[in-house]
């Protein structure tokens, strides 16, 4: 036994950045940083073929018909409007602040709130019927589905505003799906009509 | 006045690069929490299109994906230029969509099912006659939790 301790070399660290820098490369090639954002829906679930379906009626004050057309022209109800009037178009239909027998009626249903007790809000009867030929484009209808949403959140932020003194985007989760269940997003996306001319 | 240094007559130390392995790690681990995989090679071209009023997409594991576009320029010689569905890692039919969702949702655990959502990323461009095609099979299938995919933009 010899009482000199053996120096062990030092290891050489040089090539270790060598080493995280291919470790890094890697990454950076086989992994993606985009968030997937996007408009969420729900759609309404198949009927069942077996069972007769009885056309639902909805009044006429209840419905509001926006149709979008191959070259991206907007008709709500029976008039021809811009984008950019939509979304107060569609605000106006949700709310219907004066209560005009033209636009949709209301239903007062209490609503239970997350400390218990009980809210009475009018929910809107409106439905938004978005209807689109085959051959609309795929941009033009998500511009306006999104200003239907945007008519949609404005109002849920209005509303929360009133009743939490916040926006709805900063509620608790119970307190979101309160105004949720105060406003429904209703918009119904039927089936594409066939528009082709013989 | 100032005087002028003759060259080489100081040199300058060597710097040391002992911790430069530690700010490499550093950003290493960055990209590895702040990323995800990509999970599948895109076999159509597509541009998604832009709006405000999105939502994030919450749980990736629960999310599958359907892409419609142009084929990429490399399969343009063999399948055309016409909008192509893809399914997993081959262009598919609209009839394919009940076997996917099928395989997609036998791919979760029970409880996750109820909360599984189709993304649709489809071009801007394409018509929305095989958007409703998509559609209508997805009813069928009963996934009815979609999100179509658009980019944020601050309004226009």
């Amino acid at each position: 036994m010899s009482s000199k301790k053996s120096n062990i070399p030092q290891i050489n660290a040089s090539s270790q950045a060598d080493i995280a820098f291919t470790v890094l490369i890697f990454f950076l090639v086989v992994s993606t940083m985009d968030v997937d954002t996007g408009l969420v829906r729900v759609l309404p679930p198949m009927p069942d073929p077996n069972v007769k379906q009885e056309e639902i009626k909805v009044k006429e004050r209840n419905l509001l018909l926006v149709f979008v057309n191959s070259s991206g022209n907007i008709m709500v109800g029976n008039k021809q409007m811009d984008l950019r009037q939509l979304k107060d178009k569609a605000k106006e239909f949700i709310l219907n602040p004066y209560d005009d027998p033209n636009l949709p009626e209301k239903e007062v249903k209490e609503i239970e709130m997350p400390d218990g007790s009980k809210w009475a809000y009018p929910i809107s009867q409106g439905v938004i019927s978005l209807q689109n030929t085959r051959d609309t484009d795929y941009e033009v209808y998500i511009r306006v589905q999104n200003e239907l949403t945007r008519a949609f959140n404005e109002v849920r932020d209005e509303v929360s505003k009133m009743k939490f003194g916040k926006k709805f985007a900063d509620l608790e989760k119970e307190q979101s799906s309160v105004i949720t269940k105060a406003i429904p997003l209703k918009i119904s996306e039927a089936e594409p009509r066939n528009m082709a001319k013989k | 006045m100032a005087v002028m240094k003759k060259k080489g007559d100081r040199e300058v130390p060597a710097m040391s690069t002992t911790s430069l392995p530690d700010v490499v790690y550093i950003i290493l681990f960055f990209f590895m929490l702040s990323t995800s995989m990509r999970d599948q090679e895109l076999l159509v071209h597509y541009k998604v299109p832009e709006a405000t009023e999105v939502q994030k997409l919450e749980k990736k594991s629960l999310v599958s994906y359907i892409h419609i576009g142009q084929p990429v320029l490399a399969m343009q010689e063999k399948f055309g230029t016409a909008p192509r569905i893809q399914l997993n890692d081959s262009y598919k039919t609209t009839k394919d969509i009940l076997d996917f969702v099928a395989g997609e949702r036998d791919q979760l655990s029970e409880v996750d099912r109820a909360l599984m959502t189709i993304c649709l990323k489809a071009d801007g461009k394409t018509k929305m006659g095989i958007i409703t095609d998509v559609k209508q099979e997805l009813r069928r299938a009963n996934a009815l939790k979609i999100s179509y995919a658009s980019s944020k933009t601050l309004g226009y």
